[in-house]
C-alpha cells in the first residue's frame, strides 16, 4: 500500500502549538482559536473542492445552519424562542450555568445532526449538477439560506439573536472556546486522516479524476458525493455551533452566513496550501490566517485589497499551492515514487509471469 | 453451440435527424470473441453506448443473461457485470497505477460501510498480479497519467479485469498502440479469455488483429448491420469489401 506516510513530526508541531499557543501569547487566543475554525473550514472544504473535484461555494451554508440550530435549541430548551427574540422583550433572560452547559452541548449535536440532515436533503438537488453549474446551485443555496433567516422573525430576523451569555470570567471564556475548536480541528483531522486511508478515499478521488469512468466501472458515485458533502456539513454544522456561542451574536448576512468572506476564506486557504493534499488545508489556513491578522491590523481599509491581490497571485501564479509545490519538489516525501519502490517481491509472480514481451 | 449472453434485436437509436443505428440485431455467445467492424462512422460507438446504458435507445430490446436491460443506468449495467473500456483511454490520472486497481474491484455486493473499509490483502495481490499480466507491475507506484498512452490502454485493461466481469465491451484496444505491444495485447485478451472465461466483444479496425481474434464478426455500415459469419466469410464478403473499399 502507498498511502502517504504518517508525518509524525507535523502532527506532534501541530499538538504541541495547539497547547502551547493560548500559554505563551494568552493575547492572541481568539485570533490563534480562530485559526483552528480557519482549519476546519479548509479541511472540510477539501473533502469536495479537492480531493472529490467538487467546488462548492456553499459549503458556508452548513455553518450557519449549524449556528442556528444550536441557538434555536439552546433557547428552546428553557425559553419561547419568539418571545426570546422578540425585539420588544424588555425583561433580562439570564441563564444558569447549568442550563447553560446543557442547552450548549445539545446544542452542539443538534447542530451536527441538523446539518448533516440538511446536507442529505440538499444533495438530492446539488449532485445533479457538475463543474461551474455545482458551485453556482451551492452558492444559491447559501444566499437563499440567509436571505430566508433574514425575514423570518422567529429567529430574530436580520436583527439576529443574542446568545446565552457565558457563565464565567472572559479569560475562562477564551480558554473554553479555544479549546473547544482546538478540540474540534483535532477530531476532524483525525477524522479525515482515516478516511482518505479506506476506500473512501480512493472513490473519491476517482470520481475528482473521472466521474463518467468512476460510473462505468460500476463505482455507487451518488452514494459517495452525498455521503463526502454529509461529512463536511456535520463538522461545519458543530463548528457553526461553537463560534455561535463563542462570539455571543449571531446574524445571518455577515456572522451565519458569510458568503463573501469566511466561505471565501475557505477556498482561497485550500488554493493556498494545496488542493487534494492533506496538509495543504492546514497549512493554507496558517499563511492565511497570519496573512489577515497582519494586513487586518496595519493595514485596515485595504485589507480587502490585499486579499484580491493574494487571489490573484494564487490562482494566476501558483495554482499547486505551497504542499502541492512541495510535493512536485520533494516527492518521496509525500510517498509519491518516481522510481519503483522494492517491497513484497515474493508475491509477484503466482500464477501469472509478466510476460516477456511486455509493456517497454 | 448456442448459448447468448448479450441479445440485441431491432436496436434503433438517432440523434436529431442523424440515424446512428438502425434495426440492429446482434448476438454475443456466451464464452466467446466476439468482432464488431465497420468504417468510422458506421455507429459502433453508438452501439455500444447504447448496450452499456449512456444513452437510450428508441426502440427494440438489449438483453443481457436473459434480462432486459435496456432501461437501466450506466452503473446498474456494470455491477451487472458488463464492462466496457473506452475508445479514448479512461483512467484515474492522478492516481497511482495500484490505486487505480484498488478501486476497480467489483461493487456488485458492496454495501454502504465498504465505503470506509481498507484495502484487503486479497485485492492488493490480486492487483499487483494482474498489473504484472500486463506488464506493469515495474510501474504499478507512478502515477497512472504519467503512463504512455499504450501502457494506459493495459492499464485500462487490468482495471476491467479486476472487476471480474462476465462480458468485456473492448472499443478498439489497439489503436494508437505500437505493432510490438499489440502481439502483446492480442496474446493477453486471448488468454483473459480462455484462462478466467470472459466473453468479449470488441470493436476493431485492425483487420488482422480481429481476424485473428474472433470466432464470430459483425460488419456495420451507415449504421445498419451489413453482414455476420466466421473471420473466413467476412474476409470474401462482397457487401464488406465494398462498405470498406467504396462500391462504384
Amino acid at each position: 500500500m502507498s498511502r502517504a506516510p504518517s508525518h509524525p513530526l507535523a502532527i506532534g508541531l501541530l499538538l504541541l502549538a495547539g497547547v502551547a499557543a493560548p500559554l505563551l501569547f494568552p493575547a492572541y487566543t481568539n485570533q490563534v482559536a480562530v485559526l483552528w475554525l480557519m482549519i476546519v473550514f479548509a479541511s472540510t472544504w477539501d473533502i469536495l473542492g479537492g480531493q472529490m473535484g467538487y467546488n462548492s461555494l456553499g459549503n458556508i451554508f452548513f455553518f450557519g445552519a449549524g449556528m442556528y440550530t444550536s441557538a434555536v435549541v439552546q433557547i428552546g430548551l428553557y425559553y419561547d424562542v419568539g418571545m426570546y427574540t422578540s425585539g420588544a422583550r424588555t425583561t433580562h433572560i439570564v441563564f444558569t450555568t447549568a442550563q447553560y452547559f446543557t442547552g450548549f452541548a445539545l446544542g452542539t449535536v443538534a447542530a451536527g445532526v441538523a446539518a448533516a440532515l440538511l446536507a442529505l436533503a440538499t444533495s438530492w438537488i446539488v449532485f445533479g449538477l457538475r463543474g461551474p453549474y455545482f458551485a453556482i446551485g451551492t452558492l444559491g443555496v447559501a444566499v437563499a439560506a440567509a436571505e430566508l433567516i433574514s425575514s423570518w422573525e422567529w429567529v430574530g430576523a436580520a436583527a439576529g439573536i443574542s446568545m446565552p451569555v457565558f457563565p464565567g470570567a472572559p479569560d475562562t471564556q477564551k480558554l473554553f472556546f479555544y479549546s473547544l475548536l482546538f478540540g474540534l480541528a483535532v477530531a476532524v483531522l483525525a477524522f479525515l486522516r482515516w478516511l482518505y486511508s479506506t476506500n473512501f478515499g480512493l472513490a473519491i478521488n476517482a470520481i475528482r479524476d473521472d466521474e463518467e469512468k468512476a460510473e462505468a466501472m460500476g463505482l455507487y458515485t451518488r452514494r459517495y458525493k452525498r455521503t463526502a458533502w454529509t461529512i463536511a456539513a456535520f463538522f461545519l454544522g458543530i463548528a457553526g455551533a461553537i463560534f455561535g456561542n463563542m462570539t455571543g451574536f449571531i446574524e445571518p448576512r455577515d456572522i451565519a452566513f458569510p458568503t463573501t468572506t469566511f466561505n471565501i476564506f475557505m477556498i482561497l486557504m485550500v488554493l493556498l496550501g494545496g488542493k487534494g493534499t492533506f496538509w495543504g488545508p492546514v497549512v493554507g489556513a496558517v499563511v492565511f490566517q497570519i496573512i489577515k491578522e497582519v494586513t487586518w491590523t496595519y493595514f485596515l481599509g485595504w485589507q480587502f485589497v490585499a486579499l484580491g491581490l493574494l487571489i490573484v497571485i494564487i490562482v494566476v501564479y501558483f495554482q499547486q499551492g505551497i504542499v502541492g509545490w512541495l510535493m512536485e519538489k520533494y516527492p518521496a516525501r509525500f510517498g509519491i515514487s518516481a522510481a519503483p519502490k522494492e517491497r513484497k517481491e515474493s508475491s509477484r509472480t503466482i500464477g501469472l509471469a509478466p510476460h516477456p514481451e511486455g509493456a517497454e | 453451440m448456442n448459448d447468448p449472453i448479450i441479445e440485441l434485436t431491432n436496436v434503433c437509436k438517432s440523434f436529431g435527424g442523424v440515424i446512428a443505428n438502425h434495426d440492429v440485431s446482434l448476438t454475443v455467445q456466451r464464452g466467446a470473441i466476439t468482432g464488431l467492424i465497420g468504417p468510422n462512422g458506421s455507429g459502433k460507438t453508438t452501439l455500444f453506448n447504447s448496450i452499456v446504458g449512456y444513452h437510450p435507445i428508441d426502440s427494440g430490446s438489449i438483453r443481457f443473461d436473459g434480462q432486459e436491460i435496456s432501461q437501466l443506468h450506466v452503473q446498474e449495467i456494470a455491477r451487472l457485470g458488463l464492462l466496457r473500456t473506452f475508445q479514448t483511454t479512461r483512467i484515474y490520472g492522478k492516481m497511482s497505477c495500484l490505486q487505480n486497481m484498488q478501486i476497480s474491484i467489483p461493487h456488485r455486493k458492496a454495501r454502504f460501510v465498504d465505503m470506509f473499509s481498507c484495502a484487503r490483502t486479497e485485492v492488493l495481490e490480486q492487483a499487483e498480479q494482474l498489473l504484472a499480466f500486463v506488464g506493469l507491475y515495474e510501474k504499478r507506484f507512478l502515477r497512472a497519467g504519467s503512463l504512455s498512452f499504450g501502457q494506459q490502454k493495459l492499464l485500462e485493461f487490468a482495471m476491467a479485469l479486476i472487476n471480474e466481469p462476465t462480458v468485456l465491451l473492448l472499443d478498439e484496444p489497439t489503436a494508437g498502440i505500437n505493432p510490438t505491444l499489440i502481439n502483446g495485447l492480442i496474446d493477453r485478451l486471448k488468454r483473459a479469455n480462455a484462462e478466467f472465461g470472459i466473453t468479449m466483444l470488441i470493436i476493431e479496425h485492425n483487420m488482422r488483429v480481429i481476424m485473428n481474434m474472433a470466432n464470430k464478426i459483425y460488419c456495420m455500415a451507415h449504421g445498419e448491420m451489413l453482414a455476420a459469419g466466421t473471420p473466413s466469410e467476412i474476409q470474401n464478403d462482397k457487401n464488406v469489401i465494398d462498405a470498406y473499399l467504396g462500391a462504384h
